[in-house]
């Protein structure tokens, strides 16, 4: 009985982790569906919205580093703290204006070329990001705080410990994650299904050419498309940023969304909800019964295995698009 | 003008079909050949192995077997760190376990047991492909690295959990451990790699790999013409893993010595690789090799002029060099997707009206 109470609390923690893969791989499936670019480069941009948003916040000096280097100061900080409300919008800025540079730099000149080679290029572009990420605002781990409610939420434990006996513990930022998550999805189907862009958009998921033929212009879709990806990386980073600090290893986490995406399959915003939270609870309910038998740190693999051998019997996801091929 | 097929005249298929078909070329080959046994191991001192020369043709390895997988047979891997680090685990079991048995049998058979496991893991391309299967040998790459991590048995119980490799030696001659010499090291990279790439070219141009090919191209079409999907597809996972077991045996026993397998099998190493067989030509072996010595160069290079002239730390060279690293990718897919070997080809196609080009 008492393993069940753990396993239900596990449960509940993995369905706020499943959360937060889910808010990644909706950036991917934005990209996707509307430009067919798979972009592995997804998990990077939240890092370094994070990144952008804890230098702002602090008043850091962006190149500071290499400045110091090259004319021998010593530069770290304006001396200003912005508020987390302002720093946000900021951040948003730069995401817009490096979706614009995306867009008018690489995309721009990849048009018409294999989807595989569109892939890599979001794979160099990552190795990019992650750079100048590093080179613009430093490589130590950095705390990010915007205001966020942390620590064990007490409505939880007291409910749960009058019907249980035991109180759960759940973060609350878990459970505002969740709420912000939820939020955000409402917030993106109302604008693709109600507001004429979102038509756009659309219209450009489902047929590039035909799309421009009524006069849609692919290119300020694809900016508008990168842009929104580049918030809902945002978003992403500042959770995960708030949660387990901004350093290099958030882009691995995001890379955690690319099993949830192949759950879910690419084209579908419930699939990567759905996938991501049959993730987040197979990873943490693997981790709880398996982990201890063979050495714990399962959830390193546990993602991408159960994808893999969910693939096979199904190839293009739960909720993904039958593949149709022809000769 | 001296780069000419003309008066040169091919009397045979053999001949005509040789993968050198002009002079120059062949004789070029012979060159380099030469040079690279003949010279190089005399003059070669511990930091031009160390640095350059050893990674590279370690590297080339690697870069042939993922572009055997993804070049000619279009499955694309991210799984290349594990199977190497499958390769560094195979050897170093065997290491210890038959120290008698000569170190050149235990590579090879490292990269035999690596080639199990890349059936293994391709077996889900059967059924999955393009990005699927990407994400899938992420899988791979996760699964192998925790495994070679947590279970004790591969890295026989030591405390630090890293792996060290023992002195062997090849006819009384030190190859790994501590004491080698850096003519020994390379000396044994470049045999590996020029038997390996004399392997790659007659595969690739053999009927295997004009299956390989045919199943890139379209894989439906080429069931239609009838090339087995299955055999080509396990297959091409099979000698590709043979070879990144090798290189991965190699990297472990000859030229790091002691490895840890997350930080030297990790998935940047993945990356790595297929960013060299990017900048250098899918689906060519011409190319592997160039995309490795690029890749292996622009870290000497940046860290020479970055931390040697502009005296930066080495921090902030290391991500400048993942900056212009991923620009280069993107650089590369821009404007020559083909890589530096069909810039070499193009410029060999010049070369060959030079100086009349009408």
């Amino acid at each position: 009985m008492d393993q069940l109470i753990f396993a239900a609390e596990v449960f509940l923690n993995g369905l706020m982790t499943g959360v937060m893969y889910a808010l990644v791989a909706l950036g991917f499936v934005l990209i996707y569906k509307a430009s067919g670019v798979f972009n592995y480069a997804q998990g990077v941009l939240a890092l370094f919205a994070a990144l952008t948003l804890v230098g702002i916040q602090q008043g850091q000096i962006p190149f500071a580093h290499m400045i110091n280097a090259t004319f021998g100061t010593n530069l770290h900080h304006f001396g200003w703290t912005v508020p987390a409300i302002i720093a946000i919008l900021l951040t948003a800025g730069v995401m817009v204006l490096l979706a614009w540079l995306i867009e008018r730099l690489i995309l721009r000149h990849l048009i018409g070329q294999e989807p595989i080679i569109l892939f890599m290029a979001t794979i160099g572009l990552a190795w990019f990001l992650e750079g100048l990420g590093d080179v613009m605002w430093g490589a130590d781990i950095k705390t990010l705080d915007v205001g966020l409610p942390q620590g064990i939420s007490e409505t939880v434990e007291s409910v749960t410990d009058s019907i249980f006996g035991y109180g759960f513990f759940i973060d609350r930022l878990d459970i505002w994650a969740a709420v912000i998550a939820s939020l955000l999805v409402a917030a993106l189907v109302a604008f693709a299904q109600y507001t004429k862009q979102g038509r756009a958009m659309r219209a450009v998921a489902d047929d590039h050419q035909a799309a421009l033929s009524v006069g849609i212009s692919l290119r300020f879709i694809w900016v508008m498309v990168w842009s929104i990806a580049g918030f809902v990386a945002l978003v992403a980073g500042i959770m995960w940023g708030t949660k387990s600090g901004v350093q290099f290893s958030l882009s691995l986490i995001a890379l955690k969304a690319l099993p949830v995406l192949m759950l879910g399959g690419f084209t579908s915003i419930p699939g990567a909800i759905v996938g991501g939270l049959i993730i987040g609870v197979g990873e943490k309910l693997f981790e709880f019964g398996i982990g201890p038998l063979v050495g714990g740190a399962t959830e390193n693999w546990f993602a991408y295995v159960l994808a893999l051998l969910f693939l096979v019997f199904r190839p293009q996801g739960l909720f993904g698009e039958r593949i149709i091929e022809r000769v | 003008m001296i780069y000419r097929e003309a008066g040169d005249f091919k009397t045979s298929y053999r001949s005509d079909g040789q993968t050198f078909p002009i002079r120059l070329d062949r004789w070029g080959y012979y060159v380099v050949v030469a040079i690279a046994f003949g010279i190089i191991p005399f003059v070669i001192n511990d930091y031009w192995a160390s640095a350059v020369l050893v990674p590279f043709l370690i590297y080339a390895i690697a870069a042939m077997g993922l572009n055997i997988l993804t070049g000619y047979a279009g499955q694309v891997s991210l799984g290349t760190g594990g199977f190497m680090a499958v390769g560094a685990y195979s050897v170093y079991k065997l290491m210890t376990a038959f120290p008698e048995v000569s170190i050149v049998i235990h590579i090879l058979l490292a990269g035999g047991i690596t080639a199990a496991v890349g059936v293994l893991f391709g077996l889900p391309s059967l059924r999955i492909k393009g990005f699927y299967l990407a994400v899938a040998t992420l899988a791979a790459q996760f699964f192998l690295v925790w495994l070679f991590n947590k279970v004790p048995w591969f890295y026989n119980y030591s405390a630090s959990g890293q792996i060290n490799s023992p002195t062997r030696t090849v006819m009384d001659i030190a190859v790994t451990g501590p004491t080698t010499s850096a003519a020994a090291k390379y000396l044994v990279c470049l045999c590996f790699a020029f038997a390996l790439a004399w392997v790659a070219r007659n595969l690739t141009r053999g009927t295997l790999g004009r299956k390989w090919m045919a199943i890139r191209d379209m894989d439906i079409a080429a069931e239609i013409i009838g090339v087995n999907p299955l055999t080509a597809k396990l297959s091409a996972f099979a000698v590709s893993s043979f070879f990144v077991g090798i290189a991965g045996a190699l990297l472990f026993s000859v030229y790091l010595g002691a490895a840890e397998v997350g930080e030297a099998f990790g998935i940047n190493k993945s990356f790595l690789i297929l960013f060299m067989i990017i900048i250098g030509g899918l689906g060519s072996i011409f190319g592997s090799f160039a995309g490795a010595a690029f890749l292996v160069l622009l870290p000497v290079l940046l860290k020479n002029v970055l931390v040697g002239q502009l005296g930066w730390p080495t921090d902030l060279a290391a991500h400048i060099e993942l900056m212009i690293v991923g620009a280069l990718i993107i650089l590369f897919l821009i404007v020559e997707p083909h890589g530096l070997a069909r810039l070499w080809a193009l410029t060999k196609e010049k070369l060959r009206l030079w100086p009349f080009p009408h």
